[in-house]
């Protein structure tokens, strides 16, 4: 990687935490204590599928938010505030500021989400039994995982958005592509039905919008399911990829930029 | 040699959503400034100062023209090794403390891994400090600085690797009488050691003691290069003519209002077609001579007279 890539990334990471933004574990501590003991007074042996599916559902949209809000103004606020100035003076390429930005936030967010799934994890001891996880808990790692994928576009789209629109209105892209992605596999199966012209339209619609669905086990994980190894490298492959192609977009923008 | 060469380097934006129109903000500008020289690049606001340090600096793109430092293309990225660049009004990451923030431009500008160490960046760092006079602040956050403190960091991060050409974009900009001082002591110090310095401004004095030579711009266009005495040689030329006495004759004073009288002698200022007229004026009243001296045109004047005759130009233009 290249050497300034580094500095960027470290530096969107300092910023990250001292605006506070870790701050929000404080809030997912408590949701996840309250849970915790709220759920083991009124569930009869669906305390772990009420735990998993919240806490990794709190994960999620905490992840999102911070994706998203951070994520559009990665970019914005470095050229509002000039700072971009003193730092595309100097040997640093366009691309590597995209990049340093994107790694940044992505670290944060797996940090914030590392931190988030022990949470999640001691509250499934809190619940269970003996006080032990099971065997199927492990999944939940794999959940979490997924989620940190999705978190891996967003913040790409997230990325791509700001480079060329106002914040306002990235946020609102990209908060429209999350949902809509959310419900990518409805659209595929609407795809499948329709015939003719409508047909080729919807296809390329549904696979041009991000299939956050496929990346969302919370309910299976909830229920002990298994999930196959060949599904997390396809999901792994395709989130990269798809992240690979919004930094892409973004960078061709940016590298146009004038900034006036 | 050439440290840095213009060529026609111009800027156009289109403005408007629907009918797009073109707006020129700098016309084609061709200028050199030499290595190991201080540069002064003036203008009004809005002149196209800083549209044209945007352009060498790579954060606006030309729309015609090429400009070289050191031989190499703008685009070329070795060119920021060798160069370093202090904004107007320059705004940091106000999280950071002066340290880390230096410590980040350090290791951004490739002062970092294999020959470099932590230990050796973080004494360059000081020394740093130490020269913009923040030697007790550099574990302070920057949102705690004041714009002069501000001011001097920037000029720090524009330093610290030891660029060979210097950019300053309105660096006195927002400083009081002894800041600006310590920027024209810094000024003259990088004159010393070697560095070329481009530096813009509307502070006419400030250019006037520290460059070599200046441009003048306004309104995206080059008025006029050169040295502060070639640009005010131009000017018409004004003569003191000094008397021993405390009256002035009236046949002096139909010839101009400027006076002055200190103690025993008289002053007044003439125009060169006048001066013959002023001092058969004196004679007549057999008043003693003292000297007649010209009376060197200032900056302020060039400049205002460049600004003023474009001004007028258009307004002919127009009607």
């Amino acid at each position: 990687m290249s050497a300034r890539v580094v500095p960027i990334a470290t530096n969107t990471f300092r910023e990250a935490v001292r605006d506070r933004v870790l701050y929000n574990l404080v809030a997912f501590a408590i949701l996840m204590a309250g849970a915790a003991i709220l759920v083991g007074q009124i569930s009869i042996n669906m305390e772990r599928l009420v735990v998993i599916n919240l806490g990794l559902a709190a994960v999620s949209l905490f992840g999102v938010v911070i994706a998203i809000f951070i994520g559009i103004g990665l970019v914005s606020k470095e050229i509002e505030k000039r700072t971009l100035y003193t730092v595309l003076s100097r040997p640093v390429r366009r691309w590597e500021f995209i990049v340093g930005k994107f790694l940044g936030l992505t670290g944060t967010l797996v940090v914030n989400s590392v931190c988030m799934a022990a949470g999640v994890y001691a509250a499934l001891i809190y619940v269970s039994d003996h006080h032990q996880l099971l065997k199927p808990d492990a999944y939940v790692l794999v959940a979490v995982y997924f989620i940190v994928l999705q978190f891996v576009m967003v913040t790409s789209l997230a990325l791509l958005f700001s480079s060329f629109s106002s914040p306002l209105l990235s946020a609102v892209f990209a908060f429209a592509l999350f949902l809509i992605g959310s419900f990518s596999e409805d659209l595929r199966g609407f795809a499948a039905m329709s015939r003719g012209l409508a047909h080729w339209i919807v296809t390329g619609v549904a696979y041009l919008i991000p299939n956050f669905s496929a990346l969302n086990v919370i309910s299976s994980v909830a229920h002990g399911d298994p999930i196959a190894g060949k599904l997390v490298l396809a999901n792994t492959a395709y989130a990269l990829f798809y992240a690979a192609m919004a930094l892409c977009g973004a960078v061709i923008i940016f590298e146009r930029r004038n900034f006036k | 040699m050439n440290a840095l060469q213009i060529l026609a380097l111009e800027k156009v934006y289109t403005v408007g959503f629907w009918r797009k129109q073109p707006r020129r903000a700098l016309h084609p500008l061709t200028l050199s400034v030499q290595e190991g020289e201080v540069f002064g690049f003036l203008g009004p606001n809005g002149a196209g100062k800083t549209t044209t340090l945007k352009m060498l600096m790579g954060l606006m793109y030309p729309t015609g023209g090429s400009a070289k430092i050191f031989g190499m293309d703008i685009s070329d990225p070795r060119v920021k090794a060798q160069i370093g660049f202090l904004p107007e009004q320059p705004y940091f990451y106000d999280y950071l403390t002066a340290n880390e923030l230096l410590d980040y431009y350090a290791k951004l500008s490739g002062f970092t891994g294999g020959s470099v160490t932590a230990q050796e960046r973080k004494a360059r760092i000081q020394s740093m400090l130490e020269r913009v006079g923040l030697s007790g602040s550099g574990n302070v956050q920057l949102r705690k600085f004041s714009k002069g403190m501000l001011q001097r960091v920037g000029i720090a991060q524009a330093i610290l690797h030891d660029p060979k050409f210097v950019f300053l974009d309105e660096p006195m900009s927002g400083l009081d009488p002894i800041g600006r001082r310590e920027v024209r002591d810094l000024i003259e110090q990088l004159k010393k050691e070697g560095k070329t310095v481009f530096f813009s401004t509307h502070i006419l004095s400030d250019a006037e003691t520290l460059c070599d030579r200046v441009a003048v711009i306004n309104k995206g266009e080059l008025r006029g290069v050169g040295s502060v005495a070639e640009l005010t040689r131009n000017v018409q030329g004004r003569i003191e003519v000094a008397w021993h006495g405390n009256s002035v004759p009236p046949a002096l004073k139909a010839l101009t209002q400027e006076f002055s009288t200190a103690g025993e002698m008289c002053r007044a200022i003439v125009t060169e077609p006048q001066l013959d007229a002023a001092v058969d004026a004196l004679r007549r009243e057999q008043l003693r001579l003292i000297s007649v001296t010209p009376v060197r045109s200032t900056l302020e004047e060039y400049f205002v007279q460049q600004t003023n005759s474009q001004a007028n130009s258009q307004k002919r233009a127009s009607a």
